[in-house]
């Protein structure tokens, strides 16, 4: 057999051991907390009963199936009221509801997102309040 | 029946991933993940080392094309390679581009006569689906670092460039759908495939096809929160297993076949992902008259040359009246 055939074997299961376990030593044992999203705005601060459109389990995995849906109806056929499981009712509105409360978006959207890689294009269109008043 | 079997092995595999959801034994999630893991790790390295060592005493290259020889006969060096780089060129064109399968043919009865034609459909899909399945695997790695690869993150963009519904549908993710399904119905289609596919040629596909169904229904239809996803990624990562928060049991089923791969993976026909690279059929150089290769355990034989007979007989030969080289 060739020459130099353990050298290329043993490099080429190093290459394998070191791809698999790349981001154990790309992390290098720091750990990357879930982000803490910050609630600490005027509008919240102000509010007695501190409770977003649904309950937050749902909102943290369903939110951008609920904006989408929003999105349509309040486009496509002009309802713009949305009704909670809990009865009360909004405005569909990311700008007019969601932001309201939440006007801090580079310190609450933003801390997610880049977390978990997400790119919304919702502020492609969507102005950011806090940017304007700068 | 070899169709059966791997339909009822992945429903057993969801239902105890399932059941596991339900229970909440999420400590033996943590558990399955670093054993699937090293049973991986260590098998695809044990499978390696025992192919190397197999023995290869002399070169066996498939060629078709000329072999380097007189300097004004046209030869190819990637069909034929007489040096290194010929051989790395022509792995490469097999393990980047499927270069074997490109010449698939097919052929029918026209007439009478056998008429050969080409037959692309496995080279297309084929590479789809590695290709499909390459670019998924580096898009889940942002749940594997942090902060994320920069070029993670442009894949992704690039993946969901048409931002099909929210969350955007990644084209990779309908490749390598589509490339599982051409894959399968071949095998199901075509009573000469189907007469040579076995429980694991099928499970293989099906396997994946679960692991790829199950990410697709947690992305578009029961969406998990990521960001807890993460957080149980990262918490294998500094072995500080951490149990996410209310994942719904599609993350359940999802883990549950990709650790079932994992740990199936080395002793499976999906070894090829490392075998590929020790295929003598295709990595030797072919320089088999050129250079002498000798048996590595041949034994060492005792040999009487011609000129030891001669010495040994020389009066006798003489004597007979036999031509003899020295006098």
């Amino acid at each position: 057999m060739k020459k130099g055939k353990w050298g290329l074997i043993i490099f080429g299961l190093v290459i394998f051991i070191v791809g698999v376990t790349f981001p154990v030593w790309y992390g290098a044992g720091t750990s990357a907390p879930a982000p803490v999203l910050d609630m600490d705005t005027p509008v919240i601060k102000s509010m007695p009963n501190k409770k977003c459109v649904e309950d937050t389990a749902f909102i943290r995995a369903h939110h951008m199936k609920l904006l989408d849906a929003w999105r349509d109806e309040a486009v496509r056929d002009g309802h713009r009221e949305y009704t909670a499981k809990d009865g009360r009712r909004f405005e569909k509105s990311l700008t007019g509801t969601c932001l309201q409360c939440h006007s801090n978006k580079s310190a609450f959207c933003d801390r997610c997102h880049n977390y978990v890689g997400a790119k919304p294009s919702c502020f492609s269109c969507h102005i950011v309040p806090e940017e304007v008043k700068k | 029946m070899k169709l059966l079997l791997p339909i009822i092995a992945l429903f057993v595999v969801a239902l105890l991933a399932a059941c596991f959801a339900w229970a909440e034994a999420v400590s033996l999630l943590t558990i399955l993940a670093y054993t699937s893991f090293l049973i991986f790790a260590a098998g695809f390295v044990y499978r390696m080392m025992k192919w190397a060592k197999s023995p290869v005493p002399f070169r066996i290259p498939t060629t078709c094309g000329q072999e380097k020889s007189l300097p004004w006969i046209k030869t190819h060096p990637l069909e034929n390679p007489a040096n290194a780089w010929g051989a790395i060129g022509r792995m490469a064109g097999e393990i980047l581009l499927f270069r074997s399968l490109f010449r698939n043919a097919d052929v029918k009865m026209i007439g009478g006569r056998p008429v050969y034609g080409s037959a692309k459909w496995l080279w297309f899909f084929g590479l789809m689906f590695h290709g499909s399945l390459l670019l998924v695997a580096l898009r889940h790695l942002r749940f594997f670092t942090e902060p994320i690869l920069p070029f993670v993150n442009g894949l992704s963009a690039l993946d969901g460039f048409f931002e099909i519904g929210v969350p955007a549908l990644y084209l990779s993710d309908a490749a390598l759908l589509a490339g599982l399904t051409f894959l399968f119905f071949r095998r199901v289609v075509l009573p000469q495939v189907r007469y040579i596919s076995l429980f694991t040629d099928y499970f293989a596909l099906l396997l994946i096809a679960a692991i790829a169904m199950t990410g697709l229904l947690m992305r578009h239809v029961y969406p998990v929160d990521l960001s807890a996803v993460k957080t149980m990624v990262a918490g294998w990562l500094v072995f500080a297993p951490v149990v996410p928060a209310n994942a719904g049991v599609m993350l359940y089923l999802h883990l549950g076949f990709v650790f079932v791969l994992l740990a199936w993976l080395p002793w499976s026909k999906l070894i090829h992902m490392g075998g590929i690279f020790l295929s003598p059929t295709r990595n030797l150089i072919n320089n088999n008259r050129s250079v002498r290769h000798l048996n590595p355990w041949n034994p060492a034989v005792k040999v009487h040359t011609y000129e030891e007979y001669e010495d040994e007989f020389r009066d006798k030969m003489k004597a007979a009246g036999l031509p003899v080289e020295k006098e």
